[in-house]
């Protein structure tokens, strides 16, 4: 059993405060769904549990590992709003080297990814020529071939079609299962079950 | 170590597959030293005497320029956000981005001084020390750039702001470097340049992956 547990968070951007003194603990096997008006501080949460600093005071532990410690990183993906892709390379080569970032996985097991996300035959293309959903099948597709057992996710079915929402939430419910937790925003309707949600 | 490799690999593929962001500043650098003869004197004495100058002053420049492209395409897609969050040492991280800048300018600019050397009629005593100082000294510029780099990064339009960030570190080794060739025109001992370069590299190489680690993590917020 893991359990992501924050205490007393707060931030602040500019002169807004856009949360304060905000607790909460998340379990092995939880679905988290962070639900707030737009600038309510979602994104800024999801950085802050990621480690990218922003002006934020209070404690983070993932199994008494602290934030930005190399044991907590190690288990948390965060999933954010850009593509994180290079237009010049492929979809292989981008995945290839995200993996790379979090756990380096074998060529066969990436080309699997990409199959199971639905892009098969685009293995070889490059991402400048890929549609916004497709670049984010890309990422997703590195998501769920992490070990991590911390999801962060920052609008995952944002471009996806309805076949491609389902395969996220499927992932999704299937990680959690396995013995992982997820922490995730969106504006769209979400089926997944389970769900906790807080409100910012 | 392996990741170094990787993002090594990487960064180069990218550059290759845009070759425009490599020659734009070679080309930089080859126009600018080949207008000083038109402009000041076509004489072997004159140009001779101020050609490591020339190329150096070129040199830097062309430097300055690659710099802005080193983050930037990161930042924008967020793929930086990625590395930071990776548990990874960013420093590491950022090396290797440093050395892949390295060999896609400062070794092209070491290659191609030889050339731009014998343009200037530089002689043969000359062009080797050239070489040299700048074997030793553009890693400096790059390493050294890079935390002007990482400061700019979110910034639009930051050209001017990194030349102001940046050229003042750069002047030292501008002022050993060039008369290190001067010197070795006139048969002097250049030993004493060549070790400050040399120092500077080490600092450099020391310190400037781990400054532009916490400047890349105070751009990100």
């Amino acid at each position: 059993m893991s359990s992501l547990v924050i205490n007393n968070l707060s931030c602040q951007r500019g002169y807004n405060q856009l949360f304060s003194d905000l607790s909460f603990r998340v379990e092995t096997g939880e679905i988290l769904r962070i639900t707030g008006a737009n600038g309510s501080g979602k994104t800024s949460l999801l950085k802050i549990l990621a480690g990218v600093n922003i002006h934020e005071q209070g404690s983070i532990e993932l199994d008494q590992h602290r934030v930005k410690s190399d044991e907590y990183q190690q288990e948390v993906f965060y999933l954010g709003h850009q593509a994180a892709l290079s237009a010049e390379l492929t979809s292989l080569e981008n995945l290839e080297f995200l993996s790379a970032l979090n756990q380096p996985v074998k060529r066969d097991s990436l080309i699997q990814a990409l199959v199971d996300i639905g892009l098969k035959g685009y293995e070889d293309e490059y991402c400048a020529n890929l549609s916004a959903g497709q670049k984010r099948r890309v990422i997703l597709a590195s998501l769920f071939v992490s070990n991590a057992k911390v999801w962060l996710l920052d609008e995952p079915f944002t471009a996806l079609d309805p076949k491609g929402v389902e395969i996220v939430e499927n992932r999704i419910t299937q990680h959690c299962t396995n013995g992982g937790l997820c922490l995730f925003t969106t504006h769209q309707d979400s089926a997944l079950p389970n769900q906790r949600m807080i409100s910012l | 170590m392996n990741i170094y490799l990787q993002t090594l690999s990487r960064d180069l593929r990218v550059a290759l597959r845009n070759p425009s962001s490599i020659l734009n500043p070679l080309l930089f650098f080859i126009i600018s030293v080949s207008l000083f003869p038109l402009a000041i004197s076509p004489e072997a004495a004159t140009l001779s005497q101020i050609a490591a100058g020339i190329i150096w002053v070129a040199s830097m420049l062309a430097v300055l320029l690659s710099l802005n492209a080193l983050f930037h395409h990161d930042f924008d897609n967020g793929v930086l956000e990625q590395m930071v969050t990776s548990h990874h040492s960013l420093p590491l991280l950022i090396l290797s981005k440093i050395t892949a800048h390295w060999l896609l300018t400062g070794v092209p600019i070491i290659l191609l001084s030889p050339l731009l050397g014998v343009f200037l009629f530089l002689d043969e005593e000359g062009i080797k020390v050239l070489m040299m100082t700048l074997l030793l000294a553009t890693p400096s510029l790059s390493l050294i750039g890079s935390i002007g780099a990482s400061l700019i990064v979110g910034i639009k339009n930051s050209g001017m702001l990194l030349s102001l960030l940046i050229l003042p570190l750069y002047i030292p080794i501008l002022i050993f470097a060039s008369s290190a060739v001067s010197q070795a025109q006139f048969g002097l001992d250049i030993s004493g340049q060549l070790y400050f370069l040399a120092m500077f590299l080490v600092l450099s190489l020391m310190s400037a992956p781990f400054v532009s680690a916490i400047a890349l993590k105070i751009s990100l917020e």
